[in-house]
């Protein structure tokens, strides 16, 4: 008998699950557990924002709009962009609206490679970046990065990865999980580097809007930087939209119409609501998102704080709303201390290898949570500490 | 800008110790210490506030909007009414209002009974108040920047990318 092919194609089959995942269906049965492992803003989306949604669904639009994005959003997110990021893009031929940056970094990918094409991408990193470049047909470079450099990407480690066939370089700042972020002469490193080898960038700068100290450098605003980046962004953060689900990739023309060409054979476009709903975010919720980040800052201070003081090593995360403390004091690995932690403490957050192998020894602790659950999460996680250590 | 987030803080938990707001700010404490006092001696900080849920209590509060007309007295204009006004603890707040009547009075009592009682011996009655018209408030939703009534949160899924 002819034996029998798996239903699954093998290039999805040969995809590991998340290590999130894992961890997720232990904290699931744990309903009374504490989770610092939550990479999703503890915030309700800014009621004008709500309220322009209910609008927009009570005069009825719910139609289908332009594969790359309604013209408003559109020119919306161009001036917003050349305020913030530094950089101007043209609104008809440079922008696409997506679903979520997860989209954008998918289209992306699957835009710009060839099978057998190297990806450098620095890490520990957000969890979907290798399976994306695997699906799209090319060999992930991993890019190791070191708390001692503050995880940030130097052209040192990237030459190191890079085995000459390297087509792009991947990579987010502020950084999940490590909440590093780059200073301008790292960008303009970085750009230089991708200059010199003829790189595209893919840059996820989804997190940009939370920058703690100093301000977000941009991979487009530097020189030579915009031509060779697709940047790509989103709503889910600073705006507390995970749910809507809602981003951008903006881009050189030729790049972003062969992306929207892709976009609209998959998902059409995205969700109308939100579309309309994110006119507001960019136009009238400056105040929201000040209060979001200030909120965000203070949680922060506390918790490398108070970190650092039971013994687990924090560097300084400077974005997004991740600290990312070595837990080499406890001499156990990162599976094993967070699994203990969980099960002893009922504290969950997730093993820095989840992230990449030079995650390893580390944890991510995400403030994306009430100061008081915070606290009591701090607490637990310091008795467990210390009761380790005995 | 370092006083300002001081003040948000008090003003989100006036429980808050100097240590913990110079954990959450930055600040070294003592630099932190300093700055209350300063502003507790200049009466920017006028003073700290419990905030209550009296019906928790099983307390019936209840709150009348007064709408009060007045003729200004010559010199003095309103105030000398206002203040006629003010001093007695059943009011609550009072403003000077513009539009169709001059002087809001919140008024606090424990029934509806008792605070008409109020309007009708201590406030109508006084010189210049030409008229009053009296709204009782029947729900709060939210005060003070407060949502009175608490909803469950929206549940987050415990562990995500
Ligand atoms: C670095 C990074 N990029 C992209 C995403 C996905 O964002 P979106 O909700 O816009 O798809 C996340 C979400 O956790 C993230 O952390």
């Amino acid at each position: 008998m002819a034996e029998t092919r798996s239903r699954i194609a093998s290039r999805v089959g040969a995809l590991p699950p998340s290590g999130i995942r894992r961890f997720f269906d232990l904290v699931e049965k744990m309903p009374e557990a504490v989770s610092l492992g939550i990479g999703e803003p503890d915030f309700v989306t800014p009621w004008r924002i709500r309220e322009t949604a209910i609008y927009s669904l009570e005069r009825g639009h719910t139609h289908y709009t332009p594969n790359q994005g309604t013209r408003e959003l559109r020119e919306k997110l161009a001036s917003y962009l050349a305020r913030k990021f530094g950089a101007a893009y043209d609104p008809d031929a440079e922008l696409l609206i997506t679903v979520g940056a997860s989209e954008a970094i998918d289209v992306a990918l699957r835009t710009i490679l060839e099978p057998g094409d190297g990806v450098l991408v620095p890490q520990p990193c957000f969890v979907s970046y290798v399976p994306c470049v695997v699906l799209a047909g090319g060999c992930a470079r991993p890019v190791s990065t070191v708390a001692e450099e503050g995880f940030r990407v130097q052209v040192e480690g990237l030459a190191q990865a890079d085995d000459g066939n390297a087509r792009a370089l991947l990579m987010g700042y502020p950084n999940n999980p490590t909440g590093a972020t780059l200073t301008r002469a790292d960008v303009e490193g970085v750009v230089g580097y991708a200059a010199e080898r003829d790189l595209l960038v893919v840059s996820d700068e989804i997190y940009a809007e939370l920058t703690y100290d100093g301000s977000h450098v941009s991979v487009a605003s530097v020189p030579g930087g915009k031509e060779r980046t697709i940047l790509i962004g989103g709503f889910s953060k600073a705006w507390a939209m995970t749910g809507w689900r809602l981003g951008f990739a903006a881009g050189p023309a030729e790049i972003i119409e062969a992306m929207t060409k892709l976009h609209s054979y998959t998902v059409m476009c995205p969700p109308t609501v939100a579309q309309e709903a994110a006119v507001e975010a960019l136009e009238g919720c400056e105040g929201e998102v000040d209060e979001m980040r200030r909120e965000y800052n203070q949680r922060r201070r506390v918790v490398v704080n108070r970190l650092n003081a039971m013994g687990l090593t924090c560097f300084e995360p400077r974005g997004a709303f991740y600290a990312f403390p070595s837990i080499a004091s406890t001499g156990m690995g990162s599976e094993e201390f967070a699994e203990r932690l969980l099960r002893e403490e009922k504290v969950a957050v997730v093993p820095g290898a989840a992230f990449g192998d030079c995650g390893e020894g580390f944890v991510r602790c995400s403030y994306a949570t009430s100061m008081s659950v915070l606290e009591e999460a701090l607490g637990r996680i310091r008795a467990f500490v210390e009761r380790v250590g005995e | 800008m370092a006083t300002d987030e001081i003040l948000q803080l008090l003003v989100g938990n006036a429980r808050l110790t100097s240590g913990e707001i110079a954990e959450r700010t930055g600040r070294p404490e003592g630099e932190v210490k300093k700055a209350i006092t300063k502003l507790e001696k200049d009466r920017v900080i006028r003073r700290y506030k419990t905030v209550v849920d009296w019906e928790k209590m099983g307390e019936e509060h209840v709150f009348g909007f007064i709408e009060v007309r007045v003729s200004p007295e010559r010199e003095v204009g309103f105030d000398a009414v206002a203040e006629r006004i003010m001093g007695f603890p059943e009011v609550h707040s009072l403003y000077l209002m513009s539009g169709t009547y001059d002087l809001l009075v919140v008024v606090e009592g424990k029934t509806m009974r008792e605070v008409a009682y109020f309007v009708a011996e201590r406030l109508a009655p006084l010189d210049h108040v030409i008229s009053t018209a009296t709204h009782f408030v029947l729900k709060r939703y939210k005060v003070d920047g407060d949502v009175m009534e608490e909803r469950a949160e929206s549940k987050r899924l415990p562990v995500t990318p």
